[in-house]
């Protein structure tokens, strides 16, 4: 692979998997995971992860099709690219599971979390608030003389800086959703 | 209603126990005679007799029992059967809906409990959905890798009227395994086939899952590749043990031919099998120079554990069939010349004779309770199932399976108290044939209650206890690990087997030394009813050959010389 100067790890855009299965970087992979909505449907997707030590970054599941009686659970995980594999094969082979699909390696995405910051302050601390809240398109849901509530969605990139910057002025609470990511094109 | 499915399911037995909460169904399985229930002595007994049936017959094994200790009493079965890939269906019975979560008598959260070790479960709230569910259920169980399934069933959905519909009608969903292999790939297979000079097939209980005609067509392979064959613990029986090209059981306590075989071959051929860890010892070490194909039905079992350079997902029933119907049209080529060189080598290797044992000196060797046991059953219509410890290894060994679904153990799970209520599943199944459970006394002691259940069926079952009054696996690690600290690993206060047959009611046979035993195996043999053989063997016998944990195929023990220090700091931590 050296002439192409293709890193290992780097098949995001590439036909081909360049992946060397042995290595041990550790990858995050963001996976759409279509299942029935039924009782216990969670916490069997769930309790594979914990039951066999594989990591959960993030999770959100809803009824996205009532008729259908489907659920989407989007789960953020990582791990080793053997790992990955293994948590793809042992979704798919779940009763409840329809389909898995590795949308970190399908092709471009499109994810985003929506997340509530609450920020408590007072004179200069307020205004610069409200200033970096409008360069990050964040809106104020909720006011009261001493805080703000803002209402921000983008990458869990932008949704940690945002949270790094509100640290010094006054940021008491966060609520995040996890990422939710759908493909990018018309399939 | 359950009743219904069971009998559109073609069920004709069921291994339970009532309780209050599947009153309902018991009463309707007393006004019909289609369906046959057997009542063990214990739920754990039950689950473990399914197991036995489903194994000995290719038919799911189908158990009732209670809410709360009746369903909590089942799940190390559950678990087994997960392990071992068994298709069970449990029918539980659960408080009413209305008391569900209010703590009320012997709820427990069935479903909660056991959804980690069942491949699906539903707890039913309708009543219009029960008899699909349960259609669902054996679909599930019996579909793509087999395993344990549960249908937890509310009291007031047992009393209420519904809809039945009927197996044809229920909906099996998406749940559609794919049977056929990626032809590509059985092709490269093929390929490798026509080259390989060192090559192996590592046979698993995949194969006897996949049906009689999957081991007929292993067999069709073996014979005309002249390949080596070596299978793990639940595969014996799907190549016979009389064949020329087997080699034995490969693993921890496999023979020194199969696990050089694995160690030095080109091509390996796994099918069926998951690269347990009993089977590859240190991974790093493992197979260093071969080729690696593996073909299963499940596709998470691939690349688990071992990566292989050609993965198969597909029953290997199909699999095989279409194998060979390639290899015989690329014109049936095989390496002839290396593989002479080759099974030269293999020869070599079992010149070594690692299954031989000192002689005795009047009192019996374990193994030599096993060989007699074998040449004196030889050719007879026989079913073994095992408990867990030394006595399974050396049954293992020492044992001949001619064909699949004649043996039965516990393998994933390793479940002392497993063979006794198994054999009753097998006789039960098959009440004509001479089942023989080969115990070790502590492990026969944990469903020791099932005798009853023997007893009450009739089922002949032969209960041959290698008694060395010891936790002789446990004993052997403490040896060769633990600078022979032997912790709590002494059987004592051992009943009397004889009185307690007696108790019974059945036949009890003791015997304690080698010019008695051939005698009394015979009268075992001859005896028209249950037997209880307290066959007292030698207590410090220890099982060989041995891979050590943390080993390596080639670093195998074979004796008693050398035993100390054999498990390096690394491999101690292992189980
Ligand atoms: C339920 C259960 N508990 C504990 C163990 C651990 N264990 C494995 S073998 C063994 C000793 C079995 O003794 P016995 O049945 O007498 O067989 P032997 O090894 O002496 O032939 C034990 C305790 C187990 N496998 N299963
Ligand atoms: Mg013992």
């Amino acid at each position: 692979m050296s002439p192409l100067q293709i890193k290992k790890g780097s098949s995001k855009h590439s036909a081909y998997d360049l992946r060397d299965p042995n290595a041990e970087v550790i990858e995050t992979h963001t996976l759409a995971v279509s299942v029935d909505n039924e009782s216990g449907v969670l916490a069997r997707v769930i309790g594979l992860f914990s039951a066999r030590g594989y990591n959960i970054d993030s999770l959100t599941v809803a009824e996205v099709d009532h008729l259908g009686h489907r659920s989407r659970i989007t789960v953020v995980t990582s791990g080793t690219p053997q790992v990955i594999t293994q948590i793809k094969a042992q979704l798919e082979r779940m009763v409840v599971v329809h389909e898995v699909h590795d949308l970190t390696v399908e092709g471009p995405s499109v994810q985003r979390e929506l997340a509530l910051f609450k920020v408590q302050g007072k004179g200069e601390h307020r205004i610069e608030a409200l200033r970096l809240a409008e360069i990050f398109r964040a809106n104020v849901v909720d006011s009261t003389l001493e805080s703000f509530i803002f209402e921000m969605t983008g990458t869990p990139e932008k949704v940690d800086a945002f949270a790094v910057l509100m640290q010094p002025l006054g940021l008491t609470e966060v609520a995040r959703t996890g990422v939710a990511a759908l493909a990018r094109g018309k399939k | 209603m359950v009743v219904q499915a069971l009998k559109d399911q073609g069920v004709e037995v069921v291994f339970g126990y009532p309780g209050g909460a599947v009153l309902p169904i018991y009463d309707e399985v007393f006004q019909q005679n289609d369906i046959r229930h057997i009542l063990v002595r214990h739920e754990q007994g039950a689950i473990h007799a399914a197991e036995g049936y489903a194994r000995s017959t290719g038919k799911p094994g189908v158990v009732l029992v209670t809410s709360g200790p009746g369903a909590t009493n089942v799940v190390t079965g559950i678990v087994d059967a997960l392990m071992d890939s068994i298709p069970i269906v449990v029918l539980s019975g659960q408080v009413p809906t209305f008391m569900i979560g209010s703590d009320a008598f012997q709820e427990g959260d069935t479903v909660g409990i056991t959804r980690p070790c069942t491949k699906m479960n539903w707890l039913v709230k309708e009543t219009d959905k029960l008899a699909e569910t349960i259609h669902q259920a054996f679909h599930v169980a019996t579909t793509g890798r087999p395993g344990p399934v549960l249908v937890d069933i509310p009291k007031d959905v047992q009393f209420a009227t519904g809809t039945y519909v009927e197996k044809p009608k229920a909906k099996t969903d998406h749940y559609k395994p794919r049977v056929k292999g990626d032809i590509d790939a059985i092709t490269r297979l093929v390929e490798m086939i026509e080259t390989a000079e060192k090559p192996v097939f590592y046979t698993g209980g995949g194969v006897i899952n996949s049906g009689p005609a999957a081991s007929q067509l292993l067999r069709e392979l073996a014979e005309a590749t002249g390949f080596p064959v070596t299978s793990t613990l639940m595969g014996l029986g799907a190549y016979p043990a009389s064949g020329k090209s087997w080699l034995g059981m490969l693993g921890m306590h496999g023979t020194y031919e199969a696990n050089w075989v694995m160690h030095d071959c080109d091509l390996m051929i796994n099918i069926g099998a998951r690269f347990d860890d009993r089977i590859t010892g240190r991974l790093n070490a493992f197979s260093p120079n071969s080729k690696k194909a593996h073909i299963d039905i499940d596709p998470s079992s691939i690349n688990k554990v071992i990566t292989v350079d050609v993965p198969i997902v597909g029953d290997v029933g199909h699999v095989l069939e279409d194998l060979l119907n390639i290899w015989k049209a690329r014109g049936r080529k095989v390496n002839r010349e290396a593989l002479g060189r080759w099974w030269k080598q293999i020869e070599e290797w079992k010149s070594i004779d690692c299954l031989a044992y000192k002689p005795s000196s009047g009192s019996i060797r374990p193994q030599h309770a096993i060989a007699r046991l074998e040449a004196l059953t030889k050719g007879m219509d026989r079913y073994i199932t095992t408990e867990v410890g030394q006595h399974q290894m050396w049954a293992a060994q020492y044992l001949g399976f001619e064909d699949p679904n004649r043996w039965m153990t516990s393998g994933g799970l390793g479940t002392m108290g497993y063979g006794l209520p198994a054999s009753v599943g097998v006789q039960i199944a098959h009440p004509d044939a001479l089942v023989i459970n080969v115990a070790g006394e502590a492990s026969w002691l944990m469903n020791m209650q099932e005798m009853g259940t023997a007893m009450q069926y009739r089922a002949p079952v032969k209960q041959f206890i290698l008694n060395n009054e010891r936790l002789g696996m446990v004993r052997q690690w403490q040896e060769l690990l633990h600078g022979e600290r032997y912790s709590s690993s002494w059987s004592e206060a051992l009943p009397d087997f004889v009185k307690l047959a007696d108790a019974f009611g059945c036949k009890g046979i003791r015997c304690d030394n080698e010019a008695d035993l051939d005698d009394a195996i015979r009268e075992m043999l001859a005896y028209d009813g249950p037997v209880i053989f307290d066959c007292l063997v030698e207590k410090h016998e220890n099982c060989f050959p041995m891979i050590p944990s943390g080993n390596a195929h080639n670093e195998m023990i074979l004796g008693d010389v050398d035993t100390q220090g054999v498990i390096g700091a690394s491999g101690a931590v292992l189980v």
